[in-house]
């Protein structure tokens, strides 16, 4: 095989690695701020393509032009639900905040299997079959696209948390629970607050997904535990952690797909997972606990 | 020859009383007059037909087509004078744990025959639950050729075996090559990494030099079928320089392959799939005019037949716009064997059942070939393929000659040239 073969896909896998890796910083912020793993954050995103195809379909509102309403309605819910149901689980044992989500995505998945059936469903844009092409470089246009818009999400929640008053106390509450509660902050509307903001990524990632792959109510799952191995990849509670471990497992899968069979490229991504847990146990970018 | 004196009986006889006479009079009249309403109660009652199918998960698209075959058969076998089937749905999920268990609890619920289940994965978990049981099961579509091979009693396929499909495709390709005078040098082999995918790679080694092939196999590459990219896939097949495809998949992954293929700019001479997915409506619909030209060579139907006729009508009533295939027919022809079978069993016993399945020789069917009868393996072994292509939205019948209605067009336009 040609170099240009390996580049192509190279480049492929890291365009599909930086929408994993927004999807998976969605459920790195609720870690690192809130402490609770969110067991439906797969199916939550599944809820967001479903709302892209609805309104593409209803509408023909291109899924771009739809990710921040479908992020804001994903902060929304996001936000309710940890108001709602999960700031109680708060101070409960972690097998009950497991089992609170495992429950509540297991909801999802057979309400969207009520309201949308089985069958597999798509939005086919003007440019779902673009590509370009940069001398034998054929680059996916909706994939540069995602990866792109992916991007631009991950810089503009680390400006909210680097520069803002608000993402000061989420930090602040991550960092310290008391000490945050002393001082006067709104602990449980600050933890809505995350919850919301990592939904609302998770929005933006399903509503750019929805472009690349089809979607079935049975998707969740598969991209909750993507996203767990992402994640403690790059390190839970990591920003920048979640992106280098989407980018790092997209690739990887990608290349060996290419290198050794398609049908095992999931091995090395979970081969890479075994070998950080370990060397790091922390993840590449994760802090060790003290 | 010694004459015998007169018997114990007729001695007996002689001295039944007559109240002994009417009560044996009234028991014999009672036996007599229920036996024709046991034969009637066997006959009208609906015999219960446990239906499993992939619902819902990654092959749902397939499982819910297959759903349209059975919703069309019950006017239809009334109209060939067959008895009531009481359908049971059952949902596998794609999955054959799920399968088996469902099959357990159909079975419990009382089902006396089992269909289905489009996999050979899900149908070989099924059949084993059968065999254990001792219910029929008849199997729709499933082609893994060990199912039929374990010597099972209560298992029977109206389906060819992965053996049988592809030496019914290689005689085809070799008679579209023949028509259109070319073919292709190499082709690169892409397949699912299923139960039925993994039968037909074993099945290619084993059968495709006896046929000669004019074109030889540079790679094979395997993938999930349940994956959600196959960008990989189609780079690495393109990367060989391969003339054609030769494809064994299911409905999502081969719109995606499709899709892949479009984007990284490839058009092969040929695309010819020996399973399910490329001449599915879903694939039609959501491709356009990018579906048009992929060769399929698959169990298909025998269109100058009058059931088929009578199929197509019943489908086209049932569900307007949806064309008529491998789904619909195999769904409906297996439920016809259960409704035929019990007919003539005139019993819901599942061994009488079995039996009479077993002794099946139905000529009024929609399959190619010469009807519907089973091997002492339980296989119908007599069925034929055929080669169909799409073409703007509908299928072509391409081959074989005999049972053809268009002649193939070659090769496939380039996805670039297609407005």
């Amino acid at each position: 095989m040609t170099f240009d073969v390996y580049l192509n896909v190279a480049v492929g896998g890291l365009l599909t690695g930086l929408v994993y890796g927004l999807m998976a910083l969605g459920l790195s912020v609720i870690f690192g701020v809130v402490r609770v793993v969110n067991f439906a954050h797969g199916e939550m995103m599944t809820i967001a393509m479903y709302i892209a195809i609805t309104l593409f379909q209803a509408l023909h509102l291109d899924p771009l032009v739809m990710l921040v309403p479908v992020a804001a309605v994903l902060f929304c819910l996001g936000y309710a639900l940890q108001a709602g149901i999960i700031n109680p689980f708060i101070t409960r044992p972690e097998h009950s905040q497991f089992l609170l989500l495992v429950a509540i995505a297991i909801i999802i998945i057979n309400v969207l299997l009520i309201l949308f059936g089985p069958d597999a469903q798509s939005v086919q844009t003007s440019y779902s079959y673009d590509s370009f092409q940069v001398g034998k470089l054929i680059v996916d246009a909706t994939k540069l696209y995602a990866a792109g818009a992916a991007l631009a999400v991950a810089v503009a929640l680390y400006a909210f948390f680097r520069f803002t008053a608000i993402g000061t106390a989420i930090r602040a509450c991550a960092d310290n629970y008391t000490g945050a509660l002393v001082v006067g902050l709104d602990v449980k509307h600050l933890y809505a607050l995350t919850f919301g903001l990592g939904a609302a990524c998770v929005g933006a990632a399903g509503v750019m997904l929805v472009l690349i792959v089809d979607v079935t109510p049975s998707l969740g799952p598969a991209y909750t535990l993507l996203a767990f191995v992402i994640v403690i990849t790059g390190g839970l509670g990591s920003m920048p952690g979640a992106l280098i471990g989407g980018v790092l497992i997209g690739v990887t899968e990608a290349m060996a797909g290419l290198i050794f069979t398609p049908s095992a490229k999931s091995m090395f991504a979970f081969g890479i997972l075994v070998l950080v847990l370990l060397f790091r146990p922390q993840g590449i970018m994760g802090k060790k606990a003290a | 020859m010694k004459r015998k004196s007169p018997s114990n009986s007729q001695t007996k006889t002689a001295s039944v009383s007559r109240r002994t006479f009417t009560v044996g009079l009234g028991a014999a009249g009672f036996t007599a007059g229920i036996a024709p309403f046991n034969i009637v109660r066997a006959q009208g009652a609906a015999l219960k037909v446990g239906v499993l199918l992939p619902r819902s998960g990654f092959q749902a698209g397939i499982g819910q087509d297959c759903q349209r075959g059975v919703d069309i058969t019950a006017g239809l076998l009334k109209d060939m004078g067959l008895p009531n089937l009481q359908i049971m749905n059952a949902d596998t999920e794609t999955s054959v744990d799920v399968a088996r268990s469902r099959a357990e609890k159909l079975i419990g619920d009382g089902a006396q025959v089992l269909m289905g289940a489009f996999d050979s994965g899900q149908s070989s978990a099924i059949a084993q639950v059968a065999e254990q049981k001792g219910i029929p099961y008849i199997i729709n579509i499933a082609a893994a050729p060990p199912i039929t091979e374990q010597g099972y009693k209560f298992v029977f396929r109206n389906f060819p075996t992965a053996g049988m499909i592809l030496g019914g495709a290689f005689t085809a390709q070799k008679e579209i090559f023949a028509a259109v005078g070319a073919a292709p040098k190499t082709a690169v082999f892409l397949h699912v990494n299923d139960t039925f995918g993994t039968a037909m790679k074993g099945g290619i080694g084993a059968v495709m030099p006896k046929f000669d092939m004019p074109y030889k196999i540079v790679e094979t590459i395997a993938y999930d079928p349940a994956a959600r990219d196959l960008s990989v896939e189609i780079s690495k097949a393109k990367a060989t320089g391969a003339d054609s495809l030769l494809l064994v998949s299911r409905l999502n992954d081969a719109i995606l392959l499709t899709r892949e293929m479009v984007k990284q700019r490839w058009s092969p001479m040929a695309i010819m799939s020996m399973g399910p997915g490329w001449y599915e409506d879903q694939y039609l619909k959501t491709l356009g005019k990018l579906s048009d030209g992929p060769l399929s060579f698959v169990p298909w139907y025998d269109p100058n037949k009058p059931l088929s006729k009578k199929l197509e009508a019943a489908l086209a009533k049932a569900h307007p716009g949806v064309s008529l295939n491998t789904n619909h027919v195999y769904t409906f022809e297996a439920l016809l064997i259960a409704a035929d079978a019990y007919k003539r069993a005139g019993s819901a016993d599942p061994k009488a059942l079995a039996d009479a399945i077993r002794a099946t020789k139905i000529t009024d069917n929609v399959s190619p070939g010469p009807g519907i009868q089973f091997d002492a393996k339980g296989q119908n072994d007599k069925l034929k393929i055929s080669a169909i292509q799409n073409r703007g939205g509908k299928l072509v019948t391409v081959a074989p000659k005999e049972a053809a209605n268009a002649k193939a067009e070659w090769p496939l336009k380039p996805y670039d040239k297609r407005a």
